[in-house]
């Protein structure tokens, strides 16, 4: 990994995956990207064997999407990493408190390294443009209300990245997760279905149709199966201000907790 | 049927003869004409998983049926592999227990608790996977670094003996194997700067017989391969059951990976014999040959697969070879005599290398910083078990494809008991942030789908080295291979299906969806003249029988 000399401000603004959410709750952190880099080697190191690369692979946990089994504050990270945790599954890690910043910084802002800012503007006035102007609920859900066909996105905040979201709003073909991708299948008797994957394996696929119903089907009856890499939608052609207005929006999308 | 009868009554006769018939040394080496029973971890010393059965054929095989399922009540990945003797089968399962159970019914005769000491270190999950059985004894290893032996008749501790030392996070995780009077285990650990070893005991009493460094002290020949103190924690463990060549005396041995792992440039040199096969004598523990897949490895191209010993022609002439899909992503035929190298070939898409000299040395091609390297960390294949059926000639394994992982290397300084990794990797994925493949499936979605890499069982013509037929799942598969004598191949995988594959062609038979990964590989076994068939999915033992 390169060295940056240059200090970028990566802004990230901290939301906790703890019961309520409030605007009044949310407090800006700002990490230099240096201390995000320091982050990154000390999760490489000590880390990663256990939570995956992506921080994913211990169970009910998600350290990229801020999902934590106790860990509520940076203060209770600390702890966890210092002292351990899950009765000892977690080993303790002694670290210094250069590193130990580094490794907070890390995670809360999504292992993104090497993330340019993300702008993040106002919830209020995304909502606005996520209901009306950028047309999202023709195709996307959100706390019940809108189309099922596209992904649900009432926990999109807890779950993505700013960084992601960004991505998935001005360039959602380089932010659309494979699983997602949209199919179009040919029964033998016929019947030409769309919709988008749910799960796969080897001999089933299991989908979303147009009309919402939840299919599951045996590849071995298909005439035609074709998983288009292509995203359901252009890029936006909302401004950047705008977009920051439709990521702060998102990023509150935390979830029935 | 006659043949089904001939076992009947070997089965009834040794269980009339005696009230224990006894495995001694003779009859694992003559295994293979015991096809009722499955004696050691890879059904025999030449680690072939192909058993003369034949009971269940290629016609009736969709008429097999569940017969009995044994649950774990401790979640996690089972790689145990079942030992069965005369109707009762020997086990490993979570954290750390040994188990006899009735084959034919499922139901638990004993079971002997070993909790681990609270400061193990296994570095991928507690897998201890399997067990030895020699006389009346059963053996296991602890995931806190000991070899144990049991009473095969109640599973009462005999003797315990130190292999490694838990503080420095050794382990032993895999299955000993007994040969002759002796059981020989290998240590875990590469991932926590060990220094690796094989070793045998007495049976009888658990003294140690021999040790075997595999990574040689000062004045020994290969020290040179490493410079300063970077031999005393280098790694290089043993975590899979080796094979024997009985004629030879020799046991086979697939090293690990050294360390740090990721770090190539802090341990300059070949670094031998990580990532080696090495050939011991059985009696001494004595060096007869070595050879290194992967010199000076920075992506942790464990050589810890199983060595499968085949007696057949090689270019006209009969030999005594030694088959090796490598975690390297190379297939290798070698002289198991020598260790001389015949025959390389990459079976899967390989840029760590642009191929192997005329000794089988790979010619280095690193990628540049942050650019995938092919095959990704978990490799072309890995540990789990393959086979060889005499019948087919092929060598099935369990490949993954389009898999690749991008690695980071970081000077670490060695800390007792400490990961000693030297940096990290990522998987390639397609979009920034998509969900990767694991070290296992803990999730019934899958979320990472095919882009990031999938399963591509193989049928290797080891004359050729090239697959003569593959058959591909969505998922990757750490599931291991049974053959049988009716040219059936059966084999699992992380979906959770138990497949049944023709083994002249690759045509799918049969299959069943267990709905839990299979990360070990079936075995199969008679009682009573009904042939069964065993497979780990998730936390739940699958045995299957044809229709009564």
């Amino acid at each position: 990994m390169k060295t940056k000399t240059r200090l970028t401000l990566f802004v990230m603004t901290v939301v906790l995956a703890a019961g309520t959410y409030s605007l009044a709750q949310m407090s800006d952190h700002i990490y230099t990207s240096q201390v995000i880099e320091t982050g990154s080697r000390v999760y490489v190191r000590h880390c990663a064997l256990c939570h995956g690369p992506d921080g994913s692979w211990v169970e009910g946990i998600d350290l990229a999407r801020g999902r934590f089994h106790l860990a509520v504050s940076d203060e209770d990270l600390r702890r966890a990493i210092l002292s351990g945790a899950a009765d000892g599954r977690m080993p303790a890690v002694n670290l210094s408190e250069a590193d130990l910043a580094g490794i907070i910084a890390y995670i809360r802002t999504g292992f993104e390294p090497e993330g340019s800012a993300v702008a993040i503007g106002n919830v209020l006035r995304g909502r606005g443009l996520f209901e009306g102007k950028g047309e999202c609920t023709a195709c996307h859900r959100v706390n019940g209300r809108g189309p099922r066909t596209a992904p649900d996105l009432s926990d999109i905040g807890a779950i993505r990245t700013p960084g992601a979201l960004q991505r998935s709003l001005i360039a959602p073909a380089s932010a659309l997760l494979p699983i997602n991708r949209a199919v179009t299948i040919v029964t033998r008797d016929g019947e030409k279905i769309t919709g988008r994957r749910l799960n796969e394996d080897t001999y089933t696929v299991q989908l979303i149709d147009a009309e919402e119903r939840l299919r599951s089907l045996v590849k071995s009856n298909l005439v035609s199966y074709e998983i288009s890499a292509t995203p359901t939608h252009e890029p936006t052609s909302l401004s950047s201000d705008e977009v920051a207005d439709v990521i702060a929006y998102l990023l509150a999308l935390r979830g029935q907790l | 049927m006659r043949v089904v009868a001939l076992f009947c009554l070997a089965a009834i006769v040794l269980s009339s003869d005696r009230v224990i018939a006894e495995v001694d040394f003779e009859r694992i080496l003559h295994a293979a004409e015991e096809p009722h029973n499955w004696l050691t971890y890879n059904g025999g010393y030449s680690s072939q998983r192909y058993s003369k059965l034949k009971q269940i054929t290629r016609r009736n095989v969709d008429k097999l049926e569940l017969k009995w399922i044994l649950q774990n009540q401790v979640f996690g990945a089972w790689q145990s592999n079942p030992i069965i003797v005369d109707g009762i089968m020997y086990l490993t399962e979570r954290p750390n227990d040994v188990m006899a159970v009735d084959a034919v019914t499922g139901r638990v005769f004993w079971i002997y608790r070993h909790t681990p000491a609270a400061n193990t270190q296994v570095c991928c999950g507690a897998n201890n996977r399997g067990v030895a059985v020699l006389g009346d004894k059963v053996y296991s290893g602890t995931l806190d670094g000991s070899l144990i032996a049991l009473d095969r008749i109640n599973g009462k501790l005999l003797w315990s003996v130190e292999v490694g030392d838990v503080n420095l996070a050794y382990s032993v995780t895999m299955a000993p194997i007994a040969v002759k009077d002796k059981i020989i285990v290998g240590v875990g650990g590469g991932e926590y700067g060990i220094r690796g070893y094989v070793v045998a005991y007495d049976a009888a009493s658990g003294e140690q017989a021999w040790k075997f460094y595999t990574i040689p002290g000062p004045g020994e020949p290969g020290h040179d391969t490493w410079q300063g103190d970077d031999w005393e924690h280098g790694g290089a463990p043993v975590w899979i059951t080796g094979s024997f060549d009985p004629a030879l005396n020799l046991t086979y041995w697939g090293v690990g990976n050294p360390g740090p792992d990721w770090n190539a440039g802090q341990r300059p040199g070949d670094n031998l014999y990580s990532d080696s096969v090495v050939a011991l004598d059985a009696d001494s523990g004595e060096l007869k040959w070595h050879f290194q897949f992967t010199p000076n490895d920075g992506y942790d191209y464990d050589s810890v697969q199983v060595p499968v010993l085949v007696d057949r022609d090689w270019q006209g002439k009969p030999a005594k070879l030694m088959l090796w899909a490598n975690r390297n992503g190379y297939f290798y035929v070698l002289d198991r005599v020598t260790g001389k190298f015949l025959l390389g070939k990459p079976f899967v898409k390989v840029n760590w290398s642009s191929g192997l000299d005329e000794n089988g040395r790979p010619i280095p091609t690193p990628q540049p910083d942050g650019m995938p390297t092919w095959p990704g960390n978990q490799g072309g294949t890995n540990w789990y078990p393959p086979s060889y059926s005499p019948r087919t000639d092929l060598f099935y394994f369990s490949a993954w494809e389009d898999y690749a992982t991008i690695y980071q290397a970081i000077e670490q300084e060695y800390v007792p008991g400490g990961l000693f990794l030297g940096g990290g990797f990522s998987v390639k994925v397609p979009v920034h942030g998509a969900p990767t493949i694991g070290i296992g499936r803990t999730w019934p979605i899958n979320y990472w789908t095919d882009e990031v890499g999938h399963a591509s069982l193989m049928a290797m013509d080891p004359d050729t080295g090239q697959a003569v037929w593959k058959y591909e799942q969505f998922d990757v598969s750490d599931s291991g291979m049974l053959t049988t004598a009716s040219d059936l191949l059966f084999t699992g995988g992380r979906e959770g299906y138990l497949h049944a594959l023709d083994a002249r062609n690759g045509k799918l038979l049969w299959k069943v969806a267990l709905g839990g990964q299979i990360v070990m590989a079936p075995v199969t076994y008679m009682v009573a003249g009904v042939q069964f068939v065993t497979v780990i999915s998730g936390n739940a033992m699958a045995t299957f029988a044809l229709q009564d």
